[in-house]
């Protein structure tokens, strides 16, 4: 029990006041044993890896994939149901240490039989004298929380100090449980038909399933350390999936650049774990840490140095700037992960951390203060910049990435105004459209432009597409925050919480930010889905390639063109994008080449997702605020509501000028893109176009006049000078410090390794052989030289003799 | 008595002995050479027996003179052996040691 | 006697008993079954002894020196030095490693022993190694740990110099006499400790005696002769050049055995040895350590990058590796001397399966060049995964056995032994943790040239046979272990932890404090 004991001197105890013990709520069974969702994804992972190609079913891999997403799908929402009738207790003050030592109701079930010390106690968290604004000073104010579930078991022991490993589930992790677990689901189906003809399957079911695994276990895990296990797990998968068609170099670069972008993140996350570890009191749970950044027991200064060095690990991880640069290149992966990984969960880690680990956050960054800090403007910059980046773009998924890129500014500015339940609120609605987008841009890829994501090849699917036209309108409309969509109501909560907390500055950049991205959006939905068809002006080229290669090639390629900018027929064809000729199920072959809605298996998928898009948002219905009541934890208790109290609807001040602001776009764009058509590089390609062109241009003159004062300069310059610094400078730079870094390494072996200290070891040698040779030549073998010699300095002895003493 | 005319004297026999020791070739001469060395460090034993009225260096002096006549019986032995094997004694051609 | 006090001498000597067997038979089957036979025993002894184990330190078992299994019987009387054997948590997983490596080795070169063949010499002198690695880890008298020390270095030397690539004589030649170089100096250390601290060679009494009866400053003198010794075998920057002529030349049974066992010879005689004997010595050394430790974490990585030749590059990540390990003894706490044995456990599974991978290669296309080889995925799906297995833990991804080596490491070092500069090794703490990007670098870099990609032309039409039984045989027990001790790592630090925490309160006695 000694370990028990060691584990409770920390917050466990502490926490477990004594109203939480008297009134015990029974914990659930789903909350109590959620750490059987990654489990499950691992006990997959294997599985798939190993049995699936024995298993004399088609698409095995797939089926088992689904078939373990499934389960945890189920096991999450019931999770969710548990979490929503779990009593909420009265948060007191914990008295003292006086709870340490008490017994608390020990899980039996042990899984391993040396660290049978399995703890499982409520905890609400400490609330402890929380510097400044305190929740016990508040008289008669009663808050009320439900009490989340805690499980632990000692992973390794260091003398006194426990290593623990376990499970912290309260209402963010079970919503995060939940919405990991709804994405991944929706992917895996949508997976099944997009990737059905591929010959690494299962490796990609495999990879899905530990990915999924990974992100479980991240948003329960209960310290720093199982969090740091959890992210480098997914940077792995992500690796894994980003290069699944490891053939090509470009792919390979691409994996290669996220890992490694990721990993100089990294670098600050494993500092700051560590300055956490010994500033918490040697301990890596982060409700402890939370509690001793809050109360004081940190340092602020050595707050601020943590917060900076995790925030490091954010930056790499969540594609904030200057290290967003790999997540455009992560879309060489399959694109359904790309909606899983690098658009929904994945990149949210970041997010997460900071919304997790907020104490630290919260006195690092002095969030509580208003004006500046380094979260706000980060995010800022992020989502200003990667939206200018958004306009250049001709590829599908290389707007969404920038999106996605521009989104993750926006939470993490969120996060670093206070706005914490608005930001957690927008990585939500963001997983469920920005999967959507994407998903639907793999639909369209799939069925409506042979393996292209090149919105030249687009255009008018609304007709030949109606599903994934209507499902992808959704998603716009949500990503572009029109009223009631999802969108709407999490980017609102966001910029409300940096109007009230006093970051004025902040409030105007994400409201630019909202501007910009429903005027990118309207861009590529009206490239995509309105106007002609482009794809039969491309399909000389493919049929040529089909010849080429042969019907029988059975890879699926997601092609791309690798540079803005780089057009031309010749430049769009990939490394062979082809429908498997394994036959086009129900489509006639490849008779038909037209574009053509995808089957059910895609359909399905991008329909759920549609209809979250579409309500979720509703959870935040002013009044009720279900989803922060349902997500409120200790620490959000302890920070934003105690130093502001709970955000509330603006409906004139925010809500309506934001909307505003969003229609404007979308009305820009409209008229920009669509009514006037302007976009289309394709009239410059010579022949009739050539003349419909110069047509148009003449109409296009008077048009050019105002437009090019708020879209063309936007669009032109701004946004082309960003992307030049972040192709030249900041891309730049990462690719000048590697050639620089083999460069100097080539060096230092050459003349340093090789040259000096090698030459310093192989020299002692030489010394010695080329003495011993010099020595030798004094070796007559004539007797009378040595009796010379030796009569010589018998005489030089006896001469000194005499002479010195 | 003068103890001075012996100790010159016996340098000279010594130096005369190092002269044939370094220079002559014929392996003969030096060890006649090295005899006059020997012999002069037996001068010096008798004089100083002699200045100081004690015994014991002429003791010395007898056991060196026979230690040399041995000597000069394995030294000749020696010379007898490189003669049959080379058919000379010069000592320039002997140079086998040479490392 | 009873057995508890044979099994240690048992594992000992039993390989030399069975390496004089190996040549004594006339035929190669016999001699390959009983060598196989005969390394398996031991397995089998180390086995039982970590089931009958006394992991909390405290029963009966245990004798006043904190060891097991002890045995104390007079040797030299001359020069009072003792067949004393023993072990404790420090040694004992080491010890197992050794018991472990060499059996799969054997099974390794079942049928592919490397030129010019000749399996009766390769095995008797793998068994030999096993002797003098196993002998180390239990010598409880520092003239017993010589000789021991001493006698790995033979078979080596003719394991390079015989069964080596082209350039093998220099190599082998290089490696003996480096290691010898640090030896001499070694034994002079040894030497002045008996001397100095009450004539005995027992390192327990010297433990006892020597910080008490020695000056802080003769220590210093001290310590630096044994660092000599123990730094060239680990080894550290600046000692490191012969380690890359070794490992390229060596072949791939010897280079296994060279980076899972032979290295951690010296940072087991820093544990064991030169910082419980000399703590006020190591005190002052140990910024020193630290530095050359952080420096060779960059140092070894750049030296990866700048590399064209496969076993060349894993050669120098050894060197980056060891520099973690070393890092985590020159805090002096006991969350980076159990990092330590951690990271040298898993270095011994990680960077053998790297050299597996590399001797399986080179095997099949003749060549370790990187630029001739790529699509190793294409060509071999098996061994190209393997491959990729071993680079993610040997680049310390969480949940596999280097993560465990690498992280407490860098924790250490931000709260230092209290007599150690802080902000130091603060510094050394971030360049250690900037070296896990560089880690990352150059081995996914590796990877991509080796294994990703289509295969180069030169190897049309060739086949090329995936991976065969015999290295499956070999390689599964340590991809296992890499799994098993990343989840779980309790197993190991269970038995560090204990010896590791005494050794921590002796030097804050010592260093008062």
């Amino acid at each position: 029990m000694s370990v028990l004991a060691v584990f409770n001197t920390g917050v466990l105890s502490n926490a477990l006041a004594a109203e939480a013990a008297a009134d015990k709520v029974s914990d659930g069974f789903l909350l109590a044993n959620s750490w059987w969702l990654p489990v499950m994804s691992f006990v997959g992972f294997w599985a798939i890896l190993l049995l699936a190609k024995r298993i004399n079913v088609k698409n095995a891999a797939a089926y088992m994939g689904i078939a373990v997403i499934g389960v945890q799908f189920a096991f999450a929402a019931g999770a969710v149901v548990q979490w929503q009738q779990r009593t909420a207790v009265v948060v007191e003050h914990a008295e003292s240490q006086s709870a340490e030592g008490e017994a608390h109701s020990t899980a039996s079930d042990t899984t391993e039989a040396e660290t049978s010390d399995e703890t499982h106690a409520e905890s609400l968290g400490a609330i402890g004298a929380a510097s400044g604004f305190s929740l016990g000073s508040e008289e008669g104010e009663v808050v009320k929380l439900r009490p989340s579930v805690e499980r632990s078991v000692s992973w390794y022991r260091n003398g006194d100090t426990d290593i623990r490993i376990g499970t912290h589930v309260d209402g963010f992790a079970v919503a995060m449980l939940f919405v990991v677990a709804f994405i991944s689901l929706t992917v895996h189906v949508f997976s099944r038909e997009y990737l059905r003809t591929d010959s690494r399957i299962t490796h990609y079911f495999a990879a899905l399933s530990l990915f999924t695994g990974a992100m479980l276990w991240m948003v329960q895990s209960a310290t720093t350390l199982g969090v740091l296990f959890g992210w480098e797990l997914m940077g792995l998968c992500s690796f894994l999936l980003i290069g699944h068609w490891w053939e090509d170099r470009d792919n390979t670069d691409a994996a290669l650049k996220a890992f490694f972008t990721t990993r100089i993140g990294d670098i600050g996350l494993l500092i700051g774990i560590v300055i956490l570890f010994f500033a918490g009191g040697k301990t890596f749970d982060i409700a402890v840490i939370n509690e001793r950044a809050l109360n004081g027991e940190i340092r602020q200064w050595l707050c601020f140095v943590a917060a900076t060095c995790l925030f490091a690990g954010v930056i790499g991880k969540s594609a904030q700037f200057p290290l967003h640069t790999w997540l455009p290149d992560a879309m060489a992966g399959p694109t359904p992960a790309s909606a899983l990984i690098h658009a929904a969960t994945m990149v949210v880690a970041g997010v997460y951390l900071v919304a997790r680990l907020y104490g630290v956050f919260w006195s690092g960054f002095s969030i509580h203060a208003g004006g500046m800090n380094l979260g706000a403007l980060v995010g800022s910059i992020t989502l200003v910049m990667a939206a200018l980046l958004a306009f250049v773009q001709t590829d599908i998924k290389k707007v969404l990435a920038y999106s996605t890129v521009s989104q993750l500014g926006y939470m993490v500015m969120g996060l670093a105004v206070g706005g914490w339940a608005g930001a957690i609120f927008h990585l939500v609605t963001h997983a469920f459209f920005k999967a959507l987008l994407f998903q639907a841009s793999g639909s369209i890829a799939h069925s409506g432009s042979h393996h292209s994501f090149e919105m030249e090849r687009m255009g008018g699917l609304r007709k030949y597409m109606p599903v994934t036209f209507a499902t992808f309108t959704a998603g716009y409309l949500a990503l572009c925050g029109v009223f009631p969509m999802a969108g709407f109501w999490s980017k609102d909560e966001v910029l409300t919480a940096a109007k009230t907390n006093g970051y004025t500055w902040a409030f105007v950049a994400g409201s630019l930010g909202a501007f910009l991205t429903a005027c990118y959006m309207t861009r590529t939905y009206t490239k995509t889905f309105f106007g002609e068809n482009r794809l039969h002006l491309f399909h000389d080229d493919h049929d040529a390639q089909l010849v080429n290669t042969g019907h029988d090639a059975h890879t699926t390629h997601d092609v791309h063109v690798g540079h803005v900018g780089h057009e031309g027929a010749g430049g769009l064809e990939g490394a062979g994008g082809l429908e498997g000729a394994g036959g086009h199920e129900g489509a006639g072959g490849h008779d038909d080449h037209g574009p053509h809605e995808s089957n059910i298996w895609i359909t399905a998928p991008l329909a759920a997702l549609a209809v979250m898009s579409t309500v979720v948002g509703l959870l935040q219905w002013p009044k009720f605020y279900a989803f922060e009541h349902f997500i409120a934890n200790i620490t959000f208790e302890e920070t934003v509501i105690a130093r502001w109290g709970s955000p509330e609807f603006n409906l004139t001040g925010v809500a309506i000028p934001s909307s505003i602001l969003g229609l404007l776009g979308i009305a820009i764009g409209v008229v920009y893109f669509k009514v006037f058509n302007h976009d289309f590089g394709l009239v410059k390609r010579g022949g009739i176009f050539a003349l419909v062109h110069k047509v148009l241009k003449n109409k296009y003159y008077l048009d050019h006049l105002w437009t090019g004062v708020v879209i063309g300069f936007v669009k032109g310059p701004l946004a082309k000078a960003a992307y030049w610094f972040n192709q030249q400078g900041l891309d730049g730079a990462v690719d000048t410090a590697g050639r620089t870094s083999v460069g100097v390494s080539r060096w230092v072996y050459r003349f340093i390794d090789q040259g000096t200290v090698d030459m310093f070891a192989n020299g002692i040698g030489s010394t010695t052989n080329n003495l011993g040779s010099g020595l030798r030549k004094t070796q007559t073998g004539n007797v009378q030289n040595y009796a010379a010699i030796f009569i010589g300095a018998v005489g030089l002895a006896v001469l000194a003799i005499v002479l010195f003493i | 008595m003068v103890l001075n005319q012996f100790l010159f004297l016996s340098a000279l026999l010594f130096c005369i002995g190092v002269y044939g020791v370094i220079v002559r070739k014929n392996a003969v001469l030096v060890l006649m050479s090295i005899e006059l060395m020997v012999n002069a460090v037996n001068l010096n034993l008798v004089a100083f027996a002699l200045y100081n009225d004690n015994v014991i260096g002429q003791v010395f002096a007898l056991f060196a003179i026979a230690i040399a006549a041995a000597e000069v019986g394995v030294g000749l032995a020696i010379v007898l052996l490189i003669y049959r094997n080379r058919r000379n004694v010069d000592l320039g051609t002997l140079s086998e040691m040479k490392g | 006697m009873d057995f508890n006090e044979w099994v240690l001498s048992l594992i000992t000597f039993l390989p030399l008993v069975v390496a004089a067997l190996v040549i004594a038979l006339p035929d190669e089957p016999s001699q390959k079954l009983i060598a196989l036979v005969g390394s398996f025993v031991p397995l089998g002894l180390i086995i039982w002894v970590l089931t009958n184990y006394d992991y909390s330190g405290k029963g009966s078992a245990v004798d006043k020196d904190g060891l097991q299994y002890a045995v104390n019987q007079s040797w030299i009387p001359l020069i009072k030095a003792r067949y004393h054997i023993g072990i404790e948590g420090i040694g004992l997983p080491l010890l197992a490693l050794s018991c472990l490596i060499i059996p799969l080795c054997i099974v390794y070169s079942w049928n592919h022993f490397p030129e010019p063949h000749n399996p009766k010499a390769f095995l008797a002198l793998m068994l030999i190694l096993e002797t003098g690695m196993n002998g180390t880890f239990i010598s409880q008298d520092l003239i017993l740990f010589f000789v021991f020390f001493e006698l790995v270095l033979l078979p080596m030397y003719f394991m390079i110099g015989v069964w080596g690539g082209p350039n093998r004589q220099y190599a082998s030649l290089k490696f003996f006499l480096y290691t010898m170089f640090g030896s001499a100096f070694m034994l002079l250390g040894f030497l002045a400790l008996y001397f100095k601290a009450g004539n005995t060679f027992q390192i327990h009494e010297l433990m006892a005696n020597a910080n008490s009866m020695i000056s802080p400053s003769t220590q210093r003198w001290i310590f630096a002769g044994l660092f000599l010794g123990f730094a060239i075998k680990v080894p550290m920057f600046p000692f490191h050049t012969w380690l890359p002529d070794a490992h390229t030349e060596a072949p791939t049974q010897g280079s296994v055995i060279l980076a899972a066992v032979l290295l951690k010879l010296g940072t087991y005689g820093f544990i064991k040895i030169a910082i419980p004997i000399l703590p006020e010595g190591a005190k002052s050394w140990s910024p020193v350590i630290g530095a050359l430790a952080a420096v060779g974490i960059i140092y070894g990585a750049l030296g990866c990058l700048a590399q064209t030749d496969f076993k060349r590059l894993i050669a120098f990540s050894s060197v980056a590796h060891m520099g973690y390990v070393m890092l985590g003894i020159s805090t002096l706490t006991s969350f980076g001397i159990n990092a330590a044995i951690f990271g040298m456990v898993a270095h011994g599974f990680i960077t053998g399966m790297l050299f597996f991978c590399a001797g399986s290669i080179k095997e099949r296309f003749h060549t370790l060049e990187i630029k001739r080889l790529g699509g190793l995925l294409k060509q071999m799906p098996k061994l190209g995964w393997v491959l990729g297995f071993a680079s993610m833990a040997s680049l310390g991804l969480p949940g596999l056995a280097g993560f465990w080596g690498e992280f407490p490491a860098i924790l250490s070092a931000y709260e230092p032994h209290p007599s150690l500069s802080q902000s130091l090794f603060r510094v050394f703490m971030v360049v250690a943790a900037v070296g896990t990007v560089f880690a990352a670098g150059y081995l996914l870099w590796m990877y991509q040239r080796t294994a990703f990609g289509e295969p180069k032309a030169e190897w049309d039409g060739h086949h090329f046979d995936d991976v065969h039984t015999e290295e499956w045989a070999a390689w599964v027990p340590m991809l296992l272990a890499i799994v098993v001790l990343g989840l779980f790592p309790y197993l190991l630090f269970k038995i560090t932890d204990v010896p590791v925490q005494s050794l921590v309160e002796h030097l804050n006695k010592a260093l008062g404090s």
